[in-house]
């Protein structure tokens, strides 16, 4: 399944070899978005995909998200495999009818008589002094809606994997880019120097076809005493405080949200008696509520302390206190305290 | 079936899909030779109440005030005191000036992030100067000159790009996501476009209230193909909204030039005829033409003749952002060979034709903008800059979100001081 030749590779470069290779291997797929094209997007991922699939295959669009993922939607109905980026997660927004009404719903509402195989690629997430609208991690929305799987990777060796599966698959698939992690793994530690992916493993990338089957989550860490649910950047974060603190955590990527690995989670809690969950999205309907129900329909009288939740707070990501907001160190710490107390 | 009806175009070639190239990318040397400049005084001046259909020309021709020479010339000039053209080159280059330091300061490190409008200071500060001080603007992030206009405080400005302690939007927002309500200025959003249906509503309001106040617009090229661009303009067709939509056409959108935004087949301005609004294509390097144009279109509003939508042809001379870097995809020396010049000089130029300038006087106001805006900069640093300590009370995360807090934001508040002090100590305050 994987080829011999690796390569070290950040979060981006693997991004942008899965598309790559999705070009190569099939002739219906399709890069588009604003900026992906010439240039290779304003995180480059895209970089030298139009130069060498050609403009036809890989290309920019005008500035109007719902006409990107309408397009696409009609792209798809033709049989293209389309692979949209929006820019920022914060302005899928603009998208969501099509998203909603359309794509994820075009299978059901046909019968099969058509479906829509698009990847709608977007950075999401902050820890970047975006402000409000370069920080949103709008995850919950997306699996909120049914009929879009929702994936979202925490380091280069799973992005390329996944995204390769997601592009693959014939249906709808939102996929989320930590992108506070592109360039390296995020501690938590923000005053910490930043830490290049070439010093963590899964940095080791294969440089050709690979897939990461959706609806699998990854054990990062195992462990005995609590689970920690997350994806993303809180992944890294999640592990950096349980083994400054030496916790006999166990920790799971989830990796895909929509389809949920729920066998991995039952097995992981039945184990350990206690759950928490990590995000750095706002708390309120976030996705951890559903997670928590989750274990409680399922491993309730498995619980020994009440699941908890650390998460990014009900307000607008705001730019000069990003970290008093970010569900840093301090704060996953606290939870993890309360749920091991007795 | 026939075969003809299965296959009624089998002798045609193939289709083929077209994707806009600008036309020089970098190592280029642009020429922009083929640009149609119309002769300063051979645009028409419909009057102000004229059919949107009996004026259709307008859309695809250019409103010119000031020849190459500095010369005014022509229906359109609007015949501003020497007084009032030095005002208007003072803001141009206050806003220049301004924005030269700021973009410093961010490459200084004193903040996350800044975006220029050089090149493209007439679009806003003339524009601005031709409305009503207390008609409402609603800009994108490129409009800076509104406030700089309206005599806003320059270090409130400079407050909010260092989100410190004198920031009345105290952190949360992106630099220069400005608001200022009593300058006439709508708070800006990350999100494009989304000031377009707004401003329409609040003329719509105005309107309904028998006010006689108008709202203005603005968006950039690239932002026109936004839905809401599109909402705007139906409703404003549809309610006769007093408004004024300005589409800041300044070539590029990031990366993106005017062509993936419709420019290779129309200009910017034709929008307003699908809809049956009035439109009006501008110099906006010229910044007589874009106060008359402006002015026309406010005085059209403001008669109760409906919105007007304005293309400002202009050049953005420099980087999208302080997080772009444009020699990546355009020829580096498209700003220079733009045909229609810079903003600045040319009304440097008409001035001193008149006899109302000189150099000397030019460059002491340019030595004099620069030493107020840094006096400036000085009082706000003492106020903090980004990422040098904290600056606001943290409860302020949590405020405003609604208008009064409800029990969870209370107690995810209460989570978070507890957090600070665990992180800095039990005596540690924000500075
Ligand atoms: C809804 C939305 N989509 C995408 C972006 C990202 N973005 C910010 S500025 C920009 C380019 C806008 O270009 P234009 O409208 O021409 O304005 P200019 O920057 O030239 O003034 C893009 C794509 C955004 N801010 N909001
Ligand atoms: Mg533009």
């Amino acid at each position: 399944m994987m080829s011999a030749d690796t390569k070290t590779m950040n979060m981006i470069e693997a991004i942008n070899s899965a598309m790559d290779i999705m070009l190569e291997r099939d002739p219906n797929t399709v890069v588009m978005g604003e900026d992906v094209g010439y240039f290779g997007g304003v995180f480059r991922a895209t970089a030298g995909l139009q130069k060498k699939h050609g403009k036809t295959r890989v290309f920019d669009t005008p500035i109007n998200e719902c006409g990107i993922i309408g397009v696409a939607v009609g792209m798809g109905a033709y049989g293209l495999r389309p692979v949209p980026e929006i820019q920022f997660a914060d302005y899928i927004y603009p998208g969501l009818d099509q998203l909603v009404s359309e794509a994820a719903r075009l299978r059901y509402r046909s019968a099969n008589d058509f479906i829509c195989p698009m990847t709608v690629r977007t950075p999401f997430g902050g820890g970047i002094f975006g402000g409000q609208t370069h920080s949103q991690s709008p995850e919950s929305i997306m699996t909120h809606i049914c009929g879009v799987k929702t994936v979202i990777p925490s380091n280069p060796y799973d992005a390329k994997g996944l995204l390769i599966a997601a592009i693959e698959d014939n249906d709808p698939v939102v996929f989320l880019e930590p992108k506070r992690i592109y360039n390296g793994p995020f501690s938590g530690y923000y005053d910490r120097p930043v830490e290049p992916w070439s010093r963590h493993e899964a940095s080791a990338v294969p440089e050709g076809y690979y897939r990461i089957d959706l609806g699998k989550a990854a054990t990062v860490r195992a462990g005995e005493a609590v689970t920690v649910l997350a994806y993303g950047t809180m992944v890294h974060v999640a592990k950096t405080v349980v083994e400054e603190r030496g916790i006999d955590a166990e920790i799971l990527d989830l990796r895909t949200l929509l389809p949920l690995d729920i066998d991995a989670i039952e097995a992981s809690v039945k184990k350990t008696g206690r759950c928490l969950i990590i995000h750095e999205a706002t708390r309120t309907s976030g996705f951890g509520a559903e997670l928590a129900a989750l274990v409680q329909e399922r491993c309730f009288y498995h619980l020994e302390a009440p699941v908890e939740r650390v998460t990014g707070f009900d307000t607008p990501y705001p730019h000069s206190l990003e970290w008093a907001y970010f569900p840093g160190p301090v704060r996953i710490a606290t939870a993890l305290d309360k749920i091991l107390k007795d | 079936m026939p075969e003809s009806d299965s296959r009624p175009a089998s002798n045609l070639p193939p289709l083929s899909l077209h994707i806009p190239e600008p036309r020089y990318r970098p190592g280029d040397t642009p020429d922009f030779g083929d640009i149609a400049v119309p002769a300063v005084d051979a645009t028409p001046r419909p009057s102000e109440d004229t059919k949107p259909d009996a004026m259709r020309d307008m859309c695809y021709g250019l409103v010119r005030v000031l020849d190459f020479d500095g010369v005014a010339k022509g229906l359109w000039d609007p015949k501003l005191s020497a007084e009032r053209l030095r005002a208007m080159l003072r803001y141009m280059m206050l806003t220049r000036a301004f924005d030269e330091r700021m973009f410093r300061a961010q490459r200084q490190g004193k903040t996350s992030f800044y975006m220029k409008c050089t090149g493209e200071e007439a679009t806003s500060v003339a524009s601005t100067m031709a409305i009503d001080r207390s008609d409402m603007c609603f800009p994108s992030y490129r409009q800076q000159g509104i406030l700089i206009t309206r005599d806003y405080p320059l270090i409130q400005m400079m407050n909010q790009i260092y989100s410190n302690r004198g920031d009345h939007l105290l952190g949360r927002q992106l630099p220069i996501m400005y608001s200022a309500p009593e300058h006439g200025f709508f708070s800006v959003s990350g999100n494009l476009a989304t000031q377009y249906p707004q401003a329409v509503g609040w003329a719509m309001a105005s309107a309904s209230k028998g006010d006689t106040r108008i709202a203005t617009v603005w968006c950039g090229e690239g932002s026109s193909a936004e839905g809401d661009f599109h909402s705007a303009l139906t409703f404003a067709t549809v309610y006769n909204a007093p408004v004024i939509f300005n589409v800041v056409n300044n070539q590029w959108a990031i990366s993106s030039f005017s062509g993936f935004a419709g420019g290779e087949r129309t200009t910017f301005a034709a929008r307003a005829v699908g809809y049956g609004i009035a439109g009006l294509r501008v110099d906006g390097n010229d910044p007589l033409a874009v106060y008359a144009a402006t002015q026309w279109a406010a005085d059209r509003a403001r008669t109760n003749n409906g919105p007007t939508l304005i293309e400002h042809f202009t050049y953005r001379s420099e980087g999208h952002s302080t997080s772009d870097d444009p020699s990546a995809y355009r020829a580096a020396d498209e700003a220079t060979a733009w045909p229609f010049g810079d903003p600045i000089a040319r009304l440097k130029q008409h001035l001193e034709v008149l006899g109302e300038w000189d150099d000397e006087r030019h460059q002491a106001q340019a030595r004099e903008l620069e030493d107020l805006v840094k006096t400036t900069q000085k009082q706000s640093e003492k106020l903090g800059v980004l990422g040098h300590g904290m600056h606001q009370p943290f409860e302020t995360m949590f405020e405003d979100v609604f208008e009064d807090m409800p029990w969870h934001l209370k107690e995810q508040c209460d989570q978070m001081l507890a957090e600070q002090e665990a992180k800095f100590g039990p005596n540690w305050k924000p500075e």
